[in-house]
């Protein structure tokens, strides 16, 4: 692990459709796509959410679950060789604790795990029932700097790019699962909110945000893919097509955060004191009913 | 004329995208378990043949099989637009009456009333995709839209049997637009919609509303959570808001499995929780 930040690297996002549950064939297709990025001279892999796995896993959670470093995640490590992946799995813990976890593997080594905080449990979503809640935002040293994860439902609440902006992170990795819905009279609604949300944290946090979504079915629900890559200023690098497999890659070049960071010192001006005590206030008002 | 012209808001679909995600849901969900074919009963209607063009453009016309099932009452107009619409999309079709079956059985039981020679109907034509199906290796692909699967405007077992269905979440009003955007012919997307059990029914005059107006009322009740107060102050009548609402709740049944009774740690479907396309 290297603290040097590098001009200019390139990242891939695989915009995939797993199957549902049968880890062989979802271990090929990761084998694939970095693989393909390794052609493609990429720097590091994103895939989306429970990529290694598939979605609406149910009562498989604890029958495709494994610990932290078993098989599966070995097998992605063996294969990643010098390119960084991001990827998610499902992560069993010691009393029988299922995750919905995005890993990071560099240079041979798992060296993060982030555990879903947020697991959405409405409407069409039950994760709360199958899953452990992770309890923490916690942002990773690599060798692209200081890189926040968040999964899916993480991403829609404020509060944890707040915590990844205070640990001055470089980069944002968002992994979803996104389903396709809300097909109103001009766009689909689920893909309008996930661009709105990477627009603001790349141009708030001046940070280059990936957002890796994947593509296919599960049980009649559509995942709409629209994965995409946006600079710290929040313009679009790159944005795959909707519902389709993609393997879209995109420059990124850190010293665009140095000029907006110039331009607007909004990390610098940030007063974590502040907020830090006015939350605490809101919460004890809270807690005194 | 039930066809709208102008759709509100909350119906309004856009037509490309929800063709693509549909044609990619026939495909997907298809060949996932192993198959490359489909079989759907092809009644002339809009529901049916907007379900047609979905899988014909999904699999291949040579893999989708339009059958049409007449009994003595059909009429020519049902017949005639299955075979339009077999032409036009150059899928395979096949014409089995279900006439002899049908009033064989009915000859024991003369006093039948018309719902029980419609419910048959609908199962004998269920019993023929199904085994056609088993016969062409192919799966059923349903034909019910929302509305009629909300307010229970179908057969259980009969016509709401299939495998997967493509239309099952878009309103009537819904399936008009995207057959318009699909390119149906006029002739099919302007006729009057009739499950065509008997002659001259019709779904509005049988129903006692028109689509548009029933469209409009599930939208906001089922979609939107709108309560029934506010529902009548938007201008619905206070007996439609309540009988709409009473036909969603007694057709319940028809949208479920049917009951297990509990007795083990996991039973089906309560604490055995599998996805249908698991391990695919």
């Amino acid at each position: 692990m290297s603290s040097h930040i590098p001009t200019r690297f390139r990242v891939a996002v695989a915009q995939i459709a797993p199957t549902l549950g049968n880890l062989s064939v979802n271990s090929r297709i990761h084998a694939e796509q970095i693989e393909a990025a390794r052609g493609l001279n990429c720097d590091l892999i994103v895939f989306p959410e429970l990529s290694l796995t598939g979605y609406y896993l149910r009562d498989q959670v604890p029958e495709v679950a494994e610990a932290g470093d078993g098989g599966l995640v070995r097998g992605i490590i063996a294969v990643a060789g010098d390119i960084s992946v991001a990827f998610g799995y499902v992560e069993e813990s010691p009393g029988a604790l299922f995750f919905n976890t995005a890993a990071y593997v560099e240079a041979g080594n798992l060296i993060h795990r982030h555990r879903k905080v947020y697991l959405p449990t409405y409407g069409m979503f039950d994760e709360r029932r199958y899953f452990a809640a992770g309890d923490r935002f916690r942002a990773v040293q690599t060798k692209f700097g200081r890189v926040g994860f968040l999964v899916c439902e993480d991403a829609w609440h404020l509060s944890a790019a707040v915590i990844y902006q205070a640990a001055n992170i470089d980069l944002l990795i968002l992994m979803a699962n996104s389903p396709a819905r809300g097909v109103g009279k001009s766009d689909l609604s689920s893909a309008t909110s996930w661009s709105l949300l990477s627009q603001t944290y790349a141009s708030f946090l001046n940070v280059p945000v990936i957002v890796a979504n994947r593509v296919g079915y599960e049980d009649g629900v559509c995942f709409f893919g629209g994965s995409h890559i946006r600079d710290s200023g929040g313009e679009l690098l790159a944005e795959a097509p909707l519902l389709e497999p993609t393997l879209l890659t995109a420059e990124i070049d850190p010293r665009v955060s140095r000029r907006q960071r110039i331009l607007a010192p909004l990390f610098r001006d940030e007063r974590l004191d502040l907020t830090i005590r006015e939350l605490e206030r809101l919460r004890d008002e809270r807690l005194d009913g | 004329m039930n066809v709208s012209t102008v759709e509100p808001d909350s119906l309004a679909i856009h037509c490309p995208l929800v063709e693509k995600i549909l044609v990619g849901f026939v495909k997907n969900e298809v060949e996932r378990v192993g198959f490359h074919k489909v079989v759907l009963g092809l009644s002339g209607g809009i529901d049916s043949t907007l379900s047609a063009y979905l899988a014909a453009k999904a699999l291949g016309p040579e893999n989708v099989c339009g059958i049409r099932m007449p009994y003595s009452t059909s009429s020519n107009e049902t017949m005639d637009h299955g075979d339009l619409i077999a032409r036009e999309l150059g899928i395979k079709m096949l014409t089995i009456s279900i006439t002899d079956q049908l009033d064989s059985y009915f000859e024991r039981f003369p006093d039948a009333t018309r719902l029980r020679r419609a419910n048959k109907m609908s199962r004998e034509r269920m019993t023929i995709l199904y085994d056609q199906s088993a016969a062409q290796n192919a799966l059923v692909v349903g034909t019910s839209n929302k509305t009629e699967l909300l307010i229970g405007y179908g057969t259980i077992f009969g016509d709401m049997a299939s495998a997967l269905n493509p239309i099952g979440d878009l309103y009537k009003t819904q399936v008009w637009a995207l057959s318009r955007h699909m390119k149906v012919p006029e002739v099919v997307i302007r006729k009057n919609p009739t499950a065509d059990l008997w002659a001259g029914q019709t779904d509005e005059t049988e129903l006692g509303f028109t689509y548009d107006e029933v469209d409009r009322l599930l939208v906001r009740m089922v979609d939107e959570r709108a309560k029934p107060a506010d529902l009548i102050e938007e201008g619905f009548e206070p007996a439609f808001v309540t009988r709409i609402a009473r036909m969603i709740q007694t057709s319940h049944y028809k949208r479920r499995l049917p009951l297990i009774a509990k007795l083990s740690q996991r039973t089906i479907d309560r604490d055995f929780r599998y996805a249908r396309d698991w391990g695919t």
